[in-house]
This record gives C-alpha cells, structure tokens and sequence, in this order.
C-alpha cells in the first residue's frame, strides 16, 4: 500500500463529495430529517390519554374522584357529557379512548353502603394502549380509595397512619423517569448512522463506473486497498460529524441522560462508521449503476436496522429463529452500546459481547471490501 | 524491459463475448518508438484489443505482453509502463483542469521534485495556460482530448495506448494533437493509435489494418498503398454510378471498381481492359463516362478493396 496513492484517492473523493449537492444533502441533511421524525415521531409512552366524563352526580366527593384522574398526566378531559348515549358516540368518532361514568347516587352509597362503582370504559383496539390505561385508571381509582379511607379514618378520630398498609416501594434504575424516549433516541441514532453511511458510500464505486472514470482509474497502477482506503477516508469524517451531531442532540436537545465515558463512546461509535460504511462499499462495488446500488443499501439497512436491532421491538421478546437472524444485525450491537454506554455508563469490559459482535463484522466487512474492487471490465 | 524486445508484441490473441468474437487471432508487433495506427470502422475490435493490451480484459485466446510483461499474468506491471486514454472521455469533470492533473500525479507516483514542471507541461501542451481552475466538463472536446493525453503522459510511461483520441474533435484541433503525438514519439515513446479516420492513418509509421476482429493488412502507409492494390488505380466521372459498379465488377482485366465520393473508382490489373477502353466499355452499356484519370491511392482506396476482398474470400468458403 502506498500512503502517496491513498492521499490522492483521498482528497480527489472529498472534492467530489464537497461538489456534489447529492452527497453533500445525504450527509448533512439527511440525519437532521431522520433525527427530527424518528426522535419525535418515535414514542412509547402514553400520556395523555382522552377521556370522556359523564358525571351524573356531580358532588364534590364525584369531583375528587375524577381529579384523580386528570390530576396526572396520565388523562385529559376531552369533554363531559350529560348522557349515556354520549360516551358510544365518542368512542365512535374517536374523541376518546376512556370513558369514566359515575353514578348519580355516588356520594350516598358511598355513605350507607361504604362503597360506590364507578365504570370506565375503553376503547380497546389498541390492546397496549388500552392495558397502560387500564393500570392507569386503577391507579387512580386507588388513590381515591386511599383518599376516602384517610377521610373515614380521621372521621372516626383515628389516625391514618394506624390504618394497615401494604406499600410498594418500586425502584427503577437507569431510566428512573421511565421514560421511552431515554431507551429510542440511542436507538435513533444507531439507525441515522446505519443508513446514512450505507448510503454515502454506496455510490462511489457506481458513480465511477457511470461516468466512464473507472476505466481510467483501473488502468493505473492503483491498488483496491489504496482504492477503498483512500475512498473512505473523507467518508469516515463525514460519518464520524454525522455521529457527533446526532450524540450532542440526545444529549443536549432530547436531554437523554448520558452517564458513560466519552472515549468509550468514540471508539465504538468509530467501529460501527467503519462497518456501515464498509457496507455501503461493497454494495456499491457489486452493483455499476448508482440508483440500484443506493436502493440496495437502502433495503440492506433500514428493515434490519429499524425491525431486528431493539431500536423499538426487544429482540428478547422474539421468536427463537428471529432472534438468531438479528445476530446478523449489526446495528443491534451499537443499539445496545450506545443505551449501556448512555443510561448505564457502562466501560468497555462491560460492553464486551456486542463489542465482539460489532468487531468480527468490521474485520470481515473490511476485508471483503479491500478485495471488492476488480480492476478488469470483464 | 528487455532491450531490442518489441514494446507491443501479440500473438493470435483472441476475445470473444459469448457467441460474439470481437478480436479474432490478432499477431502484432509494435518497435519502440513506434507510432502505430489501429485502422478500422467502429466496432472492428479495435478498442478491444486496446483494452487487452492495457490489462483490463481477460484474452479469450492467444497472449500479449506489453513492455515485456504479459498483460495477462502481470497486468499490474503492465500499467507502470503504459499511459492509457480509454475511448470515452474518462477524467474527472467535476474536477478542475489542476485537480485532475494532481490526482493523476499522486496515483502514478511522479516524483515531486519534478511535478511541477510536469504539470505546467501538461497544462502548456494542452493549452489550458489560464484556464487551470476551470472545471473539467467546462471545457470544449480538442481541450479535455489533450488533457486527457497530459494526464496519461505525467507519468513519463514508455508506452502509450491512446483509443480514438480524436474522434468528435474539429480537424483543428485534431491536426494539434498528432502534432503533440509526433513530439511525444520524438521522445522515444511508443503510440498505439486508433482511429476510424482514415486520413490519420497517414501520420502513422506503420499501420495494421482490421476489419470485424481481424488483421487484415500491415505495414508503413505507402507499403500498403503500393502492393495492396493488385493494379493501378484509375477515377473516371460517370453516371449512374451503381450500373457502372455492377457492369465492371467481374468484367475482364478489372480487379475492383468502387464508388469513392462521387466518382469511381477503378483497379486495373494486367490484361483485359485498359484504362482508354473504359468510356467505350461503359457506352456500351449505355452508362455516360469522361475520362479515365490515373491516380495515387488513398488508404481508403486499400482498405476497401482489403475489407471487399475478404468478404469474397469469406464467403466463397
């Protein structure tokens, strides 16, 4: 290999990404977009939930059962209505997907008989949905019991406190606030980085043969390691800017709590750029014409990256076969870097299975595309 | 290189596209110094044999070997030696008149001490002295033919593969750029040539002409001009031409009678008709005729009667 050719090859493939408006818009646009649909777009939590109150009481002990539930941010009052009919035709057009009913006779079986229904009801198909509002109104419900029993109690001169309880004290770690967007924006990331160094690179070599420059090009005495070399060089940089500006926004817009070490998160983010675009290369040596080799990179990368790489389904969860398919998946391994690195601040050490993962690939991805430009036309 | 080796030698060298065969038992041999011209409509597998040569197609059959290396087995020792200008334009147009000539520098290595001087070189040959920073696809056809031919010759190779170099370029500048081929051979350089122009095979030291994958005939210009013929050369004014090629064509003492522009073109060989009988002869068939007009021969005359010749001789087989 000699560092002379490399550098020409190098600097040459940096003009021409720099006067390219399409490569110029793959690299800095392209992230942007996907950073602001994914990271936006992309959400699991459930907040917010509308509900629709028929109150027939209307009592001030009603009123504190409702409160209890918009109280949080768990329901919003879409509307209150003032007949039974009303909630079908909601939940019909979609106003809602809970309707909470409360009797008129609330307050005074609660009273005589020591216990009042309330109804909620749901609009269930969305099961995952409806089960987190489900738990969210038993919640609820919970509370309001809690809150009359205090009331009972104090009624009766006795303190609350001597009142038995079981309480659960729940601790969750790493992502304390549970909240979805901690556990999908490194994911995101993973997924911009797959796709955007796939498809850079997947047009060198084709832009090459397309334009008649490749002809030339293999009849010097350059060598397709010095080729591949000297073609991801600028490539890595403008990965490597890509990754910095997709890390900084996690961190400092999506406020995703980072707790790792920043050079573990450079080198394996360093590894995985060089995988994706290894990738991008050998698809773009393979295929001659740029759209094919583009599109190629682009089914290659997205599917297994958005369905088989835990960015939003857990691959535990997944059948047996499924699971051993996404071991292919190289984007799975910097998933789970990144949201150790990120929530956990895992090390290294820590981090060695998908780091083993992550480095057989870029061996074997390197060594196929150091070899992957033939200097022949036949 | 060993010395007194032929640059160029190829025997019976072959390529065939499954049932297609481009190059059919070539034999070449190029001398050092040589400009040598590849003669042949498009598509006679001139570009073929050229891109054999240079290492980037398999031979089917036969071998070549190129400054002494086999282009087969050595095709990365083969282009150290060679500077190759493909058929279709081949730098980059999205890089400037400069950036090309450093990244073409860069790839073969030239020794920096003397860059600078090659490229202003380059630059000057190609006459591109201001134009340095344009961008490569701004430029007109006779410019980016030559600086095609500064970046293939940066490098200083001893061998030198140019296909077509000229074609779709005005005549000025063609007429400049065998001027800079000329001065190139003055340097010792070998040039392999190809061309459909027929006009240019005259600037060639020696050429080889070929005709659907085959050699058909080799030698200097007027080697050819002088033995191929078979007779003497005769252009006679008549009409309508069509009815005078097919009345001659067969008739006694003509070897071959062709339309060349809007006259004919006749070779007369030893016994039958002369060249005072042919108005009479052609009277007689009520076709009118001046005079017959000795002339010298083209290479075209050559080439078409070669190219006409083989036919018969393939399909009397």
């Amino acid at each position: 290999m000699n560092l002379r050719r490399t550098f020409a090859m190098a600097y040459k493939e940096a003009l021409q990404i720099w006067r390219d408006p399409r490569s110029l818009a793959i690299a800095l646009l392209m992230p942007l977009m996907q950073l602001v649909l994914l990271g936006y777009g992309v959400s699991l939590d459930i907040k917010h939930v509308p509900l629709c109150v028929f109150d027939q009481e209307n009592s001030q002990q009603s009123r504190a059962v409702v409160d209890r539930f918009v109280s949080s941010d768990w329901f919003s009052i879409s509307h209150t209505i003032n007949r039974q009919s009303g909630i079908g035709y909601a939940l019909d057009r979609g106003d809602c997907i809970a309707a909470l009913v409360i009797p008129a006779d609330f307050s005074r079986r609660l009273s005589t008989v020591g216990a009042a229904p309330v109804q909620a009801v749901f609009d269930a198909t969305d099961v995952n949905t409806t089960n987190v509002a489900l738990g969210y109104a038993q919640g609820a419900v919970a509370q309001a019991n809690a809150q009359i029993a205090a009331q009972w109690a104090a009624s009766q001169g006795v303190l609350p406190s001597l009142v038995g309880q079981v309480d659960l004290e729940p601790s969750t770690w790493f992502n304390e606030t549970l909240e979805s967007r901690n556990f999908i924006i490194p994911g995101v990331v993973a997924v911009i980085l797959s796709l955007v160094g796939a498809e850079l690179t997947s047009l060198t070599i084709s832009r090459e043969w397309e334009r008649g420059t490749m002809e030339q090009l293999i009849s010097t005495p350059v060598t397709p390691l010095e080729v591949m070399l000297g073609k991801l060089t600028p490539y890595f940089a403008i990965g490597f800017f890509d990754a910095g500006f997709c890390l900084v926004s996690a961190v400092y817009w999506f406020r995703v709590p980072f707790r790792g070490n920043i050079g573990t998160l450079l080198a394996t983010t360093a590894l995985f750029i060089v995988v994706v675009l290894g990738i991008g290369y050998l698809i773009s040596a393979r295929i001659r014409s740029q759209l094919g080799a583009s599109q190629i990179a682009l089914l290659v990368t997205m599917l297994p990256a958005t369905l088989l790489s835990g960015f939003t389904f857990p691959l535990d969860q997944m059948p047996a076969l499924v699971r051993a398919i996404s071991l292919a998946v190289y984007a799975r391994y910097y998933v789970t870097i990144l949201r150790s690195v990120f929530l956990k601040g895992s090390g290294l050490y820590d981090l060695w299975a998908p780091l083993l993962g992550l480095s057989i690939y870029a061996v074997a991805v390197i060594w196929l595309a150091a070899r992957a430009l033939h200097k022949r036309l036949d | 290189m060993s010395a007194g080796a032929p640059a160029v030698l190829a025997q019976g060298l072959t390529k065939r596209f499954n049932s297609f065969t481009a190059v059919d038992h070539l034999d070449l041999g190029i001398e050092k110094g040589e400009i040598a011209g590849f003669i042949g409509p498009n598509g006679a597998g001139k570009s073929t044999t050229i891109r054999m040569l240079c290492g980037l197609l398999h031979p089917s059959e036969g071998r070549a070997s190129v400054a002494g290396f086999d282009v087969d087995r050595q095709p990365e020792a083969v282009r150290e030696h060679i500077g190759y200008m493909s058929q279709k334009f081949s730098l980059y147009g999205d890089l400037t008149v400069r950036e090309n000539l450093l990244f073409f520098g860069g790839i073969y290595r030239v020794p920096r001490q003397s860059f600078e001087e090659r490229m202003r070189f380059a630059i000057s040959m190609a006459g591109l002295e201001g134009r340095e920073n344009a961008l490569v696809r701004t430029l007109a056809g006779g410019w980016k033919q030559r600086l095609a031919l500064g970046c293939a010759i940066l490098h200083r190779p001893p061998i030198l593969f140019l296909d077509e170099p000229t074609s779709g370029v005005e005549p000025e500048a063609r007429r400049r750029f065998w001027d800079l081929i000329h001065e190139l051979a003055a340097q010792e350089v070998t040039i392999l040539v190809s061309t459909h122009y027929m006009d240019e095979a005259e600037y060639c030291n020696r050429i080889s002409l070929i005709d659907r994958g085959r050699l058909i005939a080799s030698g200097t210009p007027s080697e050819l001009r002088a033995r191929r013929l078979g007779g003497d050369l005769f252009e006679i004014s008549c009409a309508p031409l069509g009815a005078a090629v097919k009345v001659l064509t067969g008739a006694p003492g003509v070897v071959e009678a062709a339309i060349f522009g809007d006259k004919l073109h006749v070779v007369l060989g030893s016994g039958g008709l002369g060249a005072a009988d042919l108005p009479g002869f052609l009277g007689r068939h009520g076709i009118q005729a001046g005079p017959a007009r000795r002339v010298t021969p083209s290479l075209e005359d050559v080439f078409v009667q070669l190219v006409s010749g083989g036919q018969k001789q393939r399909s009397a087989t």
